[in-house]
């Protein structure tokens, strides 16, 4: 059995993983792993999920082993914000053409990243294995090693080739390669009794910095983030942290886990989209801090603000309250916004007429049923043309989705609100609950709606010219 | 005659260069009703497909065949059955086009061979064709898969015939050219009296219209029927030279003969295009098109002035790049640094001395010091750290609305282009008359000399 494929599997058993707990101790053998239906199969591969989750480290050169496919289709697509260097959103790649298949492209990889060091000098090569290198055999692994050794800069395998799965083991398999190569490799300039670790926020449009300055508030430092705007030096000393919160669902939740368990570092899940749910995680946060010696009065200071934020975001989504109140809203989205989001709109008023339980955990699943009361209006797959359907017929005043099925609302018609990765604003922390509330006034209100829903003239019932 | 200089480093620095397989998915997305099909694992029909939404912002039908790790070793003779039943379950489309990718290549599955064994299978996918190309990820880019795809098409779907229809006109459109630039060419050809079929035509399925109901396959394109009767065309107008193999191929089989149009852009062009469809038609230039050549004219004589002597770097798509860089070159300009992402004939005949086989980071590195800026929107990083303007041709153009309705061939979409170009030339130039100062013009002489002596002092007021 392949190194990759003993690490898959053990990914897949998951023990930190809240829908492994709730298995069979058959099942669990069994693996998570849904095997994709050919000819209907939607979403990305493995390495995309490594990169997504990898890629906001924003000082490091991430380089992509493989056929001009993986990188040249896919770069300078994500939104994710950097307070300093850009060097992450430089496109780097091997581009193998058919030499490089015949002969192995391992030269080729050592040479481009003997070149990255020449002209850019990161303080770290995250080198990404792709499918075709991995097909026929290159050991990205050990030319990493020997670049490491030959160039005193740390080059990083991150083994997670495309065929080995989904977007989110692709996450977790990203998580692996800093769990085995960055963290604890350095040690942090200075700590405090109130440091933490963020996992699986990737500063999206900026998401972290909306929710930074609460943590700021309290003299909580975010030592790591995982990986929005992180550094390299961040990941690499993030081990001294006193306490951790798991963002993002589970998708990372190897990193969270394995950090507790090699450095005793308490992690619990959160979410920062929702009023409750952000109070929910400084409450959290600070009792935890508390408990590995933070001082007492933390929590205390945490519910002062949390009163003082609570009552601000409230008087400002007042005015949309009677803008919103009864509108219908259809939300596909997966895994945590799914019930972070449905807890935040029925806060304005809002009627959640169904919501996908796609990329979602039991957990979320159970949160979404506590929330709403019922799982009438969950579903696990709908259909392109479903959703159409739905829409056509009016059965949601707005779409709340990724940019994917962007079309199937505005084709019906219906106001659409972006709320995934392609996202262009940050709805995170207090702010950004008003911030998607205004958007999703916005997209109702605009005036196009009934303009473009008015048929032509000649397409009245009544006949052309009768009005 | 422009010397090529191929790229000798090992790491591609921000790509310019796209996969062959989705420049294949995307001719088969300019057929009416299809569904293309990538095989390989499921990454590769997501970043294609992500691709596609943002440029056209369209709902786009693109499948996978859900490769894994075994089944890549094993042979994907499985996940192509499935796929195609499942796709002709849930969508029921006309036209099926595979696509190979590089894993399915290094393997050296045999699509070929599976297609004949499943078609025995399963009488069930009668009414589906299916259409196969090989379009390793490893060999060419973009438009080498486009142009795969659509000799594969003529392969497949044209049989020979010994019928004439002296009015059927067969257009092959290369990918440079956007859903609006073949509406206008199929309107020009209509203008003679002329039936043209395009193959393919974004124009149908992806020009941004709104259907009555939901679809999941192309919502328009070339109709499959429309394809089976080119081999009875009087003539095939290739446009671009991507085209050509396609072109040739067809005069093989059906004996319909060609002509390669490597640009419709710029008046030489449009004049030589327009007197073949006078010809071929024997009707005289409609008015409508002299005046539009008049107004050409006109605008070459208006625009000409802003574009003398500017330096323009450009990367592109080859017969793009072509066909840019002689569109800048008769109005005067120079197009002083030209990358192309991979190689092609046409680019010997580029509009200027070199052109690099490269990437954005060559494109950076090289473009400095010149006037304007010319690449897809991923050229947006270099633009803003070398602070020269930028103006978006090709695809992606993600960063802006619009791009399936920008039209630049023909009289009128040449004109336009002078505009629009031109306008950010001027733009520049009244950028630059803020600046001016004495001392900026003549720095050297514009020295803090001695103050003249003052021989009287001033005296206030009258």
């Amino acid at each position: 059995m392949s190194a990759l494929k003993q690490r898959i599997d053990s990914l897949l058993i998951e023990p930190g993983c809240a829908t492994n707990q709730a298995k069979s101790d058959k099942a669990r053998k069994e693996g998570c792993k849904k095997p994709l239906t050919p000819g209907a199969a939607a979403g990305g591969c493995a390495f995309d999920g490594a990169k997504i989750a990898l890629q906001p480290v924003v000082d490091v050169a991430h380089l992509v082993h493989g056929p001009i496919a993986c990188e040249g289709n896919s770069w300078d697509s994500r939104h994710v914000y950097s307070s300093g260097a850009q060097t992450y959103r430089t496109g780097f790649t091997t581009d193998m053409a058919e030499f490089d298949v015949i002969y192995g492209g391992e030269k080729r990889l050592y040479r481009a990243i003997k070149e990255i060091i020449d002209k850019v000098n990161p303080p770290a090569i995250f080198v990404y294995q792709t499918c075709l290198p991995a097909m026929i055999g290159d050991d990205v692994e050990g030319v990493c090693r020997a670049a490491s050794a030959k160039f005193g800069t740390p080059v990083i395998p991150v083994n997670a080739p495309g065929f080995a799965g989904s977007k989110n083991l692709g996450n977790k398999l990203g998580g692996e390669a800093l769990l085995d190569h960055v963290v604890g490799t350095l040690e942090p300039e200075y700590t405090t009794a109130c440091d933490i670790n963020l996992i699986g926020e990737y500063n999206v449009v900026g998401e972290l910095w909306q929710v930074k300055p609460l943590f700021d508030a309290l003299g909580i430092r975010v030592l790591a983030s995982f990986c929005g705007d992180a550094r390299y030096r961040d990941i690499a000393g993030s081990h001294r942290a006193k306490a951790a919160i798991m963002l993002c669902s589970q998708a990372l939740i190897n990193i969270a886990r394995k950090m507790q368990e090699r450095y005793d570092i308490p992690f619990f899940e959160g979410s920062f989209y929702g009023i409750a749910d952000m109070s929910d995680c400084l409450r959290k946060i600070s009792a935890l801090l508390v408990t590995k010696g933070a001082p007492a009065d933390l929590p205390a200071r945490a519910e002062a603000l949390i009163a003082r934020e609570e009552a601000r975001a409230w008087a400002r989504l007042e005015k949309y309250r009677a803008r919103l109140a009864g509108k219908r809203v259809l939300l596909f989205t997966g895994g945590v916004k799914s019930w972070s989001v449905v807890s935040a709109l029925q806060e304005v008023g809002m009627e959640i007429v169904g919501t996908s339980m796609r990329k979602s955990t039991q957990g979320d699943r159970a949160k979404v049923v506590e929330i709403m009361g019922t799982d009438a209006h969950m579903f696990d797959e709908l259909p392109p043309r479903e959703m159409y359907r739905m829409l056509k017929e009016s059965q949601a005043d707005v779409m709340l989705s990724g940019g994917r099925s962007q079309f199937v609302a505005l084709k019906a018609k219906t106001p659409w609100v972006e709320i995934n990765q392609e996202r262009h604003h940050a709805y995170t922390g207090y702010d950004g609950v008003v911030n998607l509330v205004a958007e999703i006034d916005k997209a109702l209100h605009n005036p196009i709606w009934s303009q473009v829903r008015q048929p032509a003239p000649w397409e009245q019932p009544e006949g052309w010219g009768a009005a | 005659m422009a010397t090529i200089i191929p790229g000798r480093k090992a790491c591609t620095t921000n790509p310019l260069k796209m996969s062959a397989p989705i420049g294949a998915a995307l001719a088969f997305l300019g057929m009416d009703r299809a569904l293309p099909l990538l095989h390989g694992s499921q990454g590769c029909t997501a970043f294609g497909l992500v691709l596609f939404v943002r440029h056209f912002r369209e709902t786009i039908p693109l499948q996978t065949t859900a490769m894994n790790e075994v089944t890549t070793i094993l042979g994907g003779l499985e996940n192509i059955e499935q796929a195609l039943l499942n796709i002709k379950k849930r969508a029921n489309p006309a036209l099926i086009g595979i696509c190979s990718t590089g894993i399915t290549e290094a393997k050296g599955d045999d699509v070929a061979g599976f297609l004949k064994l499943i078609r025995d299978k399963h009488p069930e996918l009668a009414g589906t064709e299916v259409v196969y190309t090989s379009t390793p990820d490893f060999v060419g880019g973009f438009s080498d898969g486009w142009a795969k795809a659509v000799s594969a098409m003529v392969d497949a779907l044209v049989p020979p015939t010994k019928v004439r229809t002296p009015w059927q006109v067969n257009i092959l459109a290369g990918c440079h050219l956007t859903p609006g630039d073949i509406e206008e060419i199929r309107e020009t050809v209509e203008a003679f009296g002329l039936t043209p079929i395009v193959l393919p035509d974004l124009s149908g399925s992806l020009d941004g219209h709104i259907p009555e109901t939901f679809l999941p396959h192309t919502l328009g394109g070339t109709r499959l029927a429309d394809v089976k009767r080119m081999g009875a065309s009087a003539i095939t107008i290739a446009i671009g030279e991507q085209m050509r193999p396609a072109a040739a191929l067809l005069e093989k089989k059906a004996g319909v003969p060609f002509r390669v149009f490597e640009r419709l852009t710029g008046l030489a062009a449009c004049d030589a295009f327009i007197a073949l469809l006078s010809d071929l038609s024997e009707q005289d230039v409609p008015l409508k098109y002299r005046r539009q050549r008049s107004q050409l004219q006109d605008a070459m004589l208006d625009g000409h002035f802003y574009f003398g002597e500017q330096k323009v770097a450009i990367a592109a798509e080859p017969d793009l790049l072509f066909a840019l860089s002689h569109f800048f070159a008769d109005m005067g300009a120079t197009v002083s640094c030209a990358i192309a992402p991979q190689d092609a004939p046409v680019l010997a005949r580029v509009a200027a001395e070199t052109v690099r086989i490269g990437d954005l980071g060559d494109f950076e590195e090289h473009a400095a010091g010149c006037d304007l800026l010319v690449t897809h929107s991923h050229g947006r990083q270099a633009a803003a750290r070398l602070g020269i303007p930028f103006w978006r041709a090709g695809l992606p153009t993600f960063d802006r609305l619009g791009v399936a309705h920008k039209v630049s061939v023909g009289y009128r979409g040449t004109r336009d282009l002078i505009f629009e170009v031109g306008n950010v030339f001027m733009e520049q130039l009244h950028a630059h008359e803020q600046h001016v100062t004495p001392a900026s013009l003549r720095p050297d002489l514009h020295r803090a000399g001695p103050a003249p002596a003052v021989d009287a002092p001033a005296r206030a007021g009258h």
